[in-house]
């Protein structure tokens, strides 16, 4: 027997698209990194674009990003159809997470503290990676330890 | 070296030994290394006197209308931006099925943050393995495997055949 306590959500993406979309992110940040020592105004443009995509994913979910299009008109019809779909809400949360990391990095690269954009890119890296290699949301995991920690008890 | 592709390296390499160390202990019970609960101890601790405390006494605290499975519980913390969470959740309901007198206990972990607090649980999912008296036996975070929760229910429970 089974009793559940949760809000439950019917409908699902496709988890393999939240996945590609990092695997996206994990490559913008990279560049931009490379890019910052010898270009730093076009590392920031370029985190600033990744900052745009993530405001997207984040207001409207991951499905509606650039990335999340292009998956879904362009490789998911060449994918099997997938085992199981994915609630859209963690996603949507991660994208947003994300965005806070890519506005730091743009703000650092913008504005000559090349170092402090670095620093938010190399974390924005290891979310992505861990998001497309592994399956596992950073921010996700992050969110319960926050609201323990901010939270008072109702 | 370029710092700009020192922290890159840098960040590939903690990212990946992070996600193969989570891969390892992802969904692993262990035994309870919170003082005097160790299941040894347990296993020859006398009848609980009336103010013990056990895990299954916080939940009813909080939900006072969950129900205490004859051989075990399964007690799962959830939350909404939690993918494996679904996982584990199709895992433990079909073990609580297909086992006789094992309970399945699903809690949104974000509205029950003073029994988090209390129960300790740091991630979603969550899983604690209670015996019949609400004592708890065993706990994993991540999404455990079916013979993963299989391995760590008391010996008591039966498959209903």
């Amino acid at each position: 027997m089974t009793s559940t306590e949760t809000r439950s959500t019917a409908r699902g993406i496709d988890p393999r698209g939240p996945r590609f979309t990092a695997s996206v992110t994990l490559v913008i940040f990279a560049v931009a990194l490379l890019l910052s020592e010898s270009a730093p105004r076009v590392a920031a443009v370029i985190t600033g674009v990744q900052a745009v995509f993530f405001a997207i994913g984040a207001g409207l979910g991951v499905q509606k990003t650039p990335t999340g299009l292009f998956f879904r008109s362009v490789i998911r019809p060449r994918l099997a159809v997938p085992t199981e779909l994915e609630d859209p809400t963690p996603p949507r949360f991660a994208q947003a997470v994300g965005l806070v990391f890519a506005v730091g990095a743009t703000i650092g690269f913008a504005t000559g503290a090349v170092l402090l954009g670095q620093v938010f890119a190399g974390f924005a890296v290891v979310a992505a990676l861990l998001n497309a290699v592994f399956a596992f949301c950073l921010g996700c995991e992050m969110y319960l330890l926050g609201l323990r920690l901010t939270r008072r008890t109702a | 070296m370029n710092p700009g592709l020192l922290i890159l390296v840098l960040a590939v390499l903690v990212a990946v030994a992070f996600g193969l160390h989570r891969r390892r202990v992802d969904g692993r019970f262990g035994p309870v290394d919170e003082a005097g609960q160790s299941p040894l101890v347990e296993e020859v601790a006398l009848q609980p006197s009336r103010d013990h405390v056990t895990a299954w006494s916080s939940v009813t605290a909080t939900l006072p209308s969950a129900e205490l499975g004859q051989q075990a519980t399964l007690v799962q913390f959830s939350s909404a931006f939690c993918a494996p969470c679904r996982t584990t959740r199709v895992v433990l309901a079909d073990v609580a099925e297909r086992y006789d007198g094992v309970a399945h206990l699903e809690i949104d972990a974000e509205e029950h943050l003073a029994l988090v607090r209390a129960l300790d649980i740091r991630r979603t999912p969550t899983t604690l393995i209670l015996d019949a008296d609400g004592n708890e036996l065993t706990r994993a975070a991540g999404a455990p495997r079916r013979e993963q929760v299989l391995a760590a229910l008391p010996s008591s429970s039966r498959e209903i055949p």
